[in-house]
């Protein structure tokens, strides 16, 4: 790439501009480097993967709000992880985690428990118990 | 602890594990660049195998796993490196503060998903993030990340969720140093011998998963990807091959070019010729990859995978197998005799 052709392409994506460090061709041909703050294909695939996400979380919320879920659902999606890394996160089998994910068993959990959770996902326990985003 | 703030020479980098290698030799008098560090530890790869899948899409990558530059590089250049793991949290932290008291600026390796300094979009479950701390204020780390263009500041909570993230793989509060810098620098030596691995890793591993030819690998499958997984999938693994060649985490904006810059620097340290041309050889290729990535872009905005543009797509990656094959193929016969 030479570096007159460093592209300057800034994502859409709120929080996403960030400085990139190149490695271009001057005009003599000598190698040389060249700051670029995105280039499109980049920011393509990145805003497929967040819409892909943000599906998945949205999906997930109203599988919670409407009772078949437990908020632990949502906010594994939300925190981008899956059941084995949240299982590692938590000390617990993954079948402990995926019996978590049941409403009514998470009723159930112990206040130690959702500590636990709570601390993964960086919020209090009180916002894990009663978000109202979660809620009718 | 009383605040500490080493004196430390921060340089913004294309990749942190080059960029790392590169910032803390340079601090203990060894001034190598970023490139330089990336080709003597044979950085470049191509790895495409399909059965392994990182959440849920076939694993890809453009450079060997993490943790190998940095030891190859220190080997070929004689550096010998502390490096540890703690089962105990609270024990690495009083490691990484008793080396900081010492004077000693550390390696770490961490999970990109919590630092918080990083644009929230790029911030993904990858463990193997390098950055380095310098210093110490109050309850807060100064940190040299190569991919960050400044120095930064992180709070020692967040540190320590990233120091022991959990995933594969889990970094286990890895910290790192290099302890004893060679007097004597074989440099001719190094390059070659840099170079002699990736030539090798790229022509004749005679597996389809690894080198060039697993670069035709992936174009064999990619044409066939919207008739075997269908649209949504097809645009998924696509735009996934495009990350991976830009920047997976906090990557590297295009290996191929940090390879040739590589080249180009040895060339002229050594002052050969020929490597002058295998860099502009590669360079060709590097352009190649990106017309590659801006089509396959292209595609994905679309998000319509029809047969023909993938057909299109992996003629592309087919062209790149057969220049890269060439290329390191010739590398690796003849490096020795310069």
């Amino acid at each position: 790439m030479k570096k007159e052709e460093v592209p300057q392409d800034i994502t859409k994506l709120e929080k996403g501009p960030m400085n990139w460090v190149n490695y271009v061709t001057d005009e003599n041909g000598e190698y040389t480097r060249a700051i670029s703050n995105g280039w499109e294909p980049e920011n393509i695939a990145l805003e497929q993967v967040w819409d892909e996400v943000n599906a998945n979380v949205e999906a997930t919320r109203l599988k919670v709000v409407n009772g078949e879920l437990s908020p632990i659902a949502y906010y594994l999606e939300k925190n981008l992880m899956d059941i084995p890394l949240l299982a590692s996160y938590v000390d617990k089998w993954q079948w402990q985690v995926k019996r978590h994910l049941k409403p009514e068993v998470f009723q159930s959990l112990s206040e130690q428990l959702l500590e636990k959770y709570a601390y993964v996902f960086k919020i209090s326990v009180e916002e894990l118990k009663h978000n109202p985003l979660l809620k009718k | 602890m009383t605040d500490i703030a080493l004196n430390f020479e921060h340089r913004h980098s294309a990749h942190c594990e080059n960029g790392v290698i590169s910032n803390l030799f340079r601090y203990n008098g060894l001034d190598i660049s970023e490139p330089m560090a990336f080709g003597i530890g044979s950085g470049l790869f191509f790895i495409h195998i399909p059965f392994i899948k990182v959440n849920g899409i076939p694993g890809t990558s453009y450079r060997i796993w993490p943790g190998q530059i940095f030891k190859r590089a220190s080997k070929r250049l004689g550096v010998e490196m502390y490096s540890d793991t703690f089962r105990n949290p609270k024990k690495a932290k009083e490691a990484l503060d008793a080396s900081l008291a010492k004077g000693i600026p550390v390696g770490l390796v961490v999970s990109v998903f919590y630092l918080p300094y990083l644009p929230e979009v790029f911030r993904f479950h990858f463990n193997a993030h390098n950055l380095v701390v310098y210093g110490k204020e109050g309850n807060e780390y100064l940190i040299s990340d190569p991919v960050m263009e400044h120095v930064t500041r992180i709070h020692e909570d967040d540190l320590m969720r990233a120091r022991y993230a959990k995933g594969t793989p889990e970094p286990m509060g890895k910290m790192y140093y290099p302890t004893l810098m060679p007097k004597e620098i074989n440099m001719k030596k190094a390059i070659v011998e840099g170079i002699y691995k990736t030539g090798y890793d790229m022509s004749h591993i005679p597996i389809p998963f690894f080198g060039s030819k697993a670069i035709r690998y992936l174009a064999s499958k990619l044409k066939d990807y919207p008739e075997k997984v269908g649209d949504r999938k097809s645009i998924l693994y696509l735009g996934n091959i495009i990350r991976m060649q830009e920047e997976i985490g906090t990557g590297g904006a295009g290996f191929r070019f940090v390879y040739a810059a590589f080249l180009h620097e040895s060339g002229r340290k050594l002052e050969n010729n020929w490597l002058i041309d295998k860099s502009k050889e590669l360079t060709k290729t590097g352009d190649l990859w990106r017309d590659f990535a801006f089509k396959a872009g292209r595609v994905c905005k679309n998000r319509s995978a029809d047969k023909t543009s993938f057909k299109d797509l992996s003629d592309i990656l087919v062209e790149c197998s057969h220049q890269e094959e060439k290329l390191f193929f010739e590398l690796y016969s003849k490096i020795k005799t310069i």
